[in-house]
C-alpha cells in the first residue's frame, strides 16, 4: 500500500480518494452522473490549454508562470476586436487568435527579457507583475475606444461591460463542432481536438532540437551553457510560448464558457492552472503533457462533482472554498519540496 | 530614497486636483495612520531576519478576527472586550506564526511566494471553518452572528460594542478644557500604544535575539557557524510578526466598527506591504522610518486618488483602479528592482573568480 501511494504520489492519492468519495456521495444523492461526465469533459477542454501554458515555463526554467494574466489580457483583446468587427463563428475565433498571438508574443518577449535579470525570483515577481497588468488593464477597459453595443454598457456607466456575452459571436463554436452523444453524455469533440492539437504541438516541440535545448537550459543551466546553448534566449523562448498559449487558452475558455470576463476576472487565473499541473505530478523543474492531462482531469472532476454534492450538504460558496484549499494547498506542497522531488 | 520622493510628488500633485480642504486631509491621515501603523510594523522583523516580505501576516489578521468573533459571540464590549480580544488572539497568533515559520523553513529561497500562497490557503481554511463549522461543530450563542440558515458566520459582523474602545480609551472629553476637548477627537491612546510597540521593537533589535535576527538576515551560513539556531530565530521572528498583525487587525477593526468576516483580512498583507515599500523599504532592509513615511504616503494617495481621478478624467472609477494598481505596481516594481540588484551582485562576484 505504502509503495503504491509512493508510486502514485501522495497528493494525487489523496485527491483521487476524495474524488471517489464525492462520486459515491453523488450516486447516493441521486445526482445524475451523465450530466456530471459531460461537464467534466467540457471543463477539461476549457482549462487544459491554460494548464498547457505552464509547460514551456517550467521546461525553460522560469518555474510556474504566475504571469498568465499577461497572455490572457491579449487573448481578451483579440476576442474584443473580433466582436467589434461583428465577426462570428469560426471566423471570429480564428481572427481573435490571429490578433492575440503576435501581441502576446511581443509582451512575452519583453517579460522574458525582464525575467532574465531577476533569476531566482521569477515566481514572486511574476505574480505581482500579473496583478499590476490586470489592474492597469482595468483602467484600459474603462477608456478603451470600443463602440459595438455588444461590448459597452447599454446606457449609463463607462467603458466595457464586466462580462461580455459571446452568444451572437463565437460561443460554443468548438464545443459544438462534431459534437455527438453517447447515451446522455455529450462529447465536445471540437474542444477536445483543439486541445489535442496544441498538446501535440507542445509535445513535438519538446522532441525537436530547439525544444530539447530549451529543456536542457531549464533543467541544468550550467551544463547547457558549456554546450553552447544561450540559456537566456531559451528562457525567453519558454516565456513567449507560455504567454502565447495563455492568450489562446483564454479564447478557447471563453468560447466554451460563453462569456468574456474582463476587469478583475483574470487576477487569480494562474493559480488553478498551476495547481492543475502540479496535481498531475509536475514539479517546479519538470513537466510534460501527461501531467497536464492527468492534473486537469483530476482537478476539474473534483470541482465539477463537488459543486452539486456540496450544495446538497451545505449551502453557500462551499465549492469555491474547496477550490481555494485544494489549489493553494498543492502549490504550497510543491513549494516546500526539495528541488527535483516530485509533488 | 527615490521611491518615497516619487510618491511624495504624486501625492502633492494629486492633492491639488482633489480640491479637498487641508484640514479634512489632515484629520483623515491621523485616523488612517493610527489604524494602520501596527500592521505595517509587523512586517519589519521578518525582513530583518532575511525572510523578505511576510505576506502571511494575513494569518495574524485572521487570529485577530477569530478573537473578535469570540468576544462578539459572548457579547463582551467596551475596553474590557477589546483587551480580552487582544488576549484571546495572542495564542492563536503564536500558533499560526509557529506553523508559518515551520513551513517557510522548508521553502528556503522561496519564502515570499510561499508566504503568499500560504495566505491564500489559510484563507480557504478560515472560510471552511466559519462557513461550515460555525453553528454546527462550534456552537454560536449569539444569533446575530449567524447566517439566516443557522450555519456559518454572517458576511458582516457589527463591532459597535467595541468601536473606538481603544481610540477613546482615555476620557479626554470629561475634562472641560478646550485643549482636552480637542484631544478627545483624536485616537491618542492608539498612538501611544503604537509608539510603545515601536519602542519595544527598537529595544528588541538591540538585545541578543535582535542581533541574532540581523545576523541570520545577513548571512544564514555565517550565523549558523557562529552558533545561532537559524531555524529557531526565523520562527521566533515570524511569530512576533504574526502576533503584531493580530493586534494590528483588532486595532484596525475597532476603529472601523464593522468586520467583513470573509474580506477584512484578505487585503491586509497587500496594503501593509505596499505601504512599507512606498516608504523606501526593500526586501532586505526596513525600519520604523520607512514604515511611518510609507504608511503616510500610501494612505494619502489612497484618500485622494478617487477624487483626483474624478476631477482629472471625469471618472472616479479610474482613480479607484489606479490606487489598486499602485498597491500591486509598487510591490511588483520593488521586487523587480531588488532581484535585479541581487542578480547584478552575483555577476560581479562570478567575474572575480
Amino acid at each position: 500500500m505504502k509503495e503504491f501511494i509512493k508510486k502514485v504520489g501522495f497528493p494525487r492519492f489523496i485527491i483521487t480518494v476524495f474524488l471517489i468519495a464525492l462520486i459515491i456521495l453523488a450516486v447516493y444523492l441521486d445526482i445524475p452522473l451523465p450530466g456530471l461526465l459531460s461537464d467534466i469533459l467540457v471543463r477539461f477542454g476549457m482549462n487544459a490549454i491554460l494548464v498547457l501554458a505552464m509547460i514551456p515555463g517550467i521546461q525553460s526554467g522560469i518555474g510556474l508562470n504566475f504571469n498568465l494574466p499577461l497572455g490572457i489580457i491579449f487573448g481578451l483583446i483579440g476576442a474584443l476586436i473580433s466582436i467589434e468587427f461583428q465577426l462570428s463563428g469560426f471566423l471570429g475565433l480564428f481572427v481573435s487568435i490571429l490578433i492575440a498571438v503576435p501581441l502576446a508574443a511581443i509582451a512575452g518577449y519583453f517579460y522574458g527579457k525582464m525575467l532574465n535579470r531577476i533569476k531566482g525570483e521569477e515566481m514572486t515577481v511574476g505574480n505581482y507583475i500579473g496583478y499590476s497588468v490586470v489592474s492597469v488593464m482595468c483602467i484600459f477597459w474603462l477608456v478603451a475606444p470600443f463602440s459595438s453595443p455588444e461590448l459597452i454598457w447599454a446606457y449609463g456607466g463607462n467603458g466595457l461591460r464586466v462580462t461580455v456575452s459571446l452568444e451572437s459571436s463565437m460561443a460554443h463554436v468548438l464545443n459544438d463542432f462534431l459534437a455527438f452523444n453517447i447515451g446522455n453524455i455529450t462529447i465536445p469533440t471540437g474542444l477536445l481536438l483543439c486541445f489535442a492539437l496544441f498538446a501535440f504541438i507542445v509535445w513535438i516541440y519538446g522532441r525537436s532540437n530547439k525544444g530539447l535545448s530549451m529543456i536542457v537550459a531549464g533543467s541544468n543551466p550550467n551544463f547547457a551553457m558549456s554546450n553552447g546553448i544561450d540559456v537566456d534566449k531559451q528562457r525567453i523562448k519558454g516565456t513567449v510560448i507560455s504567454t502565447v498559449l495563455a492568450a489562446i487558452g483564454i479564447i478557447i475558455y471563453s468560447q466554451a464558457f460563453g462569456f468574456l470576463q474582463l476587469y478583475n476576472a483574470p487576477l487569480y487565473s494562474a493559480m488553478p492552472a498551476a495547481a492543475a499541473i502540479l496535481i498531475g505530478g509536475a514539479t517546479l523543474k519538470k513537466a510534460n503533457i501527461v501531467h497536464v492531462v492527468v492534473g486537469t482531469l483530476l482537478f476539474q472532476s473534483l470541482l465539477v462533482v463537488a459543486l452539486p454534492v456540496v450544495n446538497v450538504i451545505a449551502e453557500g460558496s462551499m465549492s469555491e472554498v474547496i477550490r481555494t484549499i485544494v489549489s493553494n494547498g498543492i502549490i504550497l506542497y510543491a513549494l516546500t519540496r526539495k528541488e527535483g522531488e516530485t509533488a | 530614497m527615490i521611491v518615497p520622493i516619487i510618491f511624495l510628488v504624486l501625492c502633492i500633485v494629486g492633492s491639488f486636483f482633489t480640491g479637498l480642504p487641508a484640514s479634512f486631509l489632515v484629520n483623515e491621515m491621523i485616523i488612517r495612520l493610527a489604524r494602520n501603523l501596527i500592521l505595517v510594523l509587523s512586517l519589519i522583523l521578518p525582513i530583518i531576519t532575511g525572510l523578505g516580505l511576510n505576506f502571511a501576516i494575513t494569518l495574524g489578521a485572521m487570529a485577530g478576527q477569530i478573537a473578535l468573533i469570540i468576544i462578539t459571540n459572548f457579547s463582551i464590549g467596551g475596553s474590557g472586550g477589546f483587551f480580552l480580544s487582544i488576549l484571546i488572539s495572542t495564542p492563536f497568533a503564536i500558533l499560526f506564526g509557529f506553523l508559518v515559520g515551520k513551513i517557510l523553513n522548508k521553502a528556503v529561497g522561496k519564502e515570499m511566494i510561499t508566504s503568499m500562497v500560504l495566505g491564500f490557503f489559510a484563507n480557504g481554511i478560515y472560510q471552511l471553518v466559519f462557513l461550515l463549522f460555525a453553528g454546527t461543530i462550534f456552537p454560536i450563542r449569539n444569533d446575530t452572528l449567524l447566517l439566516p440558515s443557522g450555519v456559518g458566520i454572517k458576511n458582516t459582523v457589527d463591532l459597535a460594542n467595541i468601536k473606538y474602545s481603544l481610540d477613546h480609551l482615555i476620557p479626554f472629553n470629561k475634562i472641560k478644557l478646550p485643549l482636552f476637548q480637542k484631544l478627545a477627537e483624536y485616537p491618542i491612546p492608539t498612538f501611544l500604544l503604537t509608539l510603545l510597540l515601536f519602542l519595544l521593537m527598537g529595544y528588541l533589535l538591540k538585545t541578543k535575539l535582535g542581533q541574532d535576527m540581523r545576523a541570520v538576515g545577513q548571512d544564514p551560513e555565517v550565523a549558523r557557524i557562529s552558533g545561532i539556531n537559524v531555524e529557531k530565530t526565523k520562527i521566533i521572528s515570524v511569530i512576533i510578526s504574526t502576533v503584531l498583525a493580530a493586534w494590528g487587525q483588532i486595532i484596525f477593526l475597532q476603529n472601523i466598527g464593522t468586520m467583513q468576516t470573509y474580506g477584512s483580512h484578505s487585503q491586509v498583507g497587500l496594503f501593509a506591504v505596499a505601504s512599507l515599500l512606498v516608504g523606501g523599504a526593500t526586501v532586505d532592509k526596513a525600519s520604523w522610518k520607512e514604515a511611518l513615511i510609507g504608511t503616510f504616503l500610501f494612505h494619502f494617495l489612497f484618500v485622494i486618488s478617487p477624487l483626483a481621478g474624478q476631477n482629472l478624467f471625469g471618472n472616479a472609477q479610474i482613480g479607484e483602479y489606479f490606487r489598486v494598481f499602485v498597491a500591486y505596481g509598487v510591490i511588483g516594481l520593488a521586487l523587480v528592482l531588488h532581484a535585479w540588484e541581487k542578480d547584478k551582485a552575483k555577476i560581479t562576484l562570478s567575474d572575480i573568480d
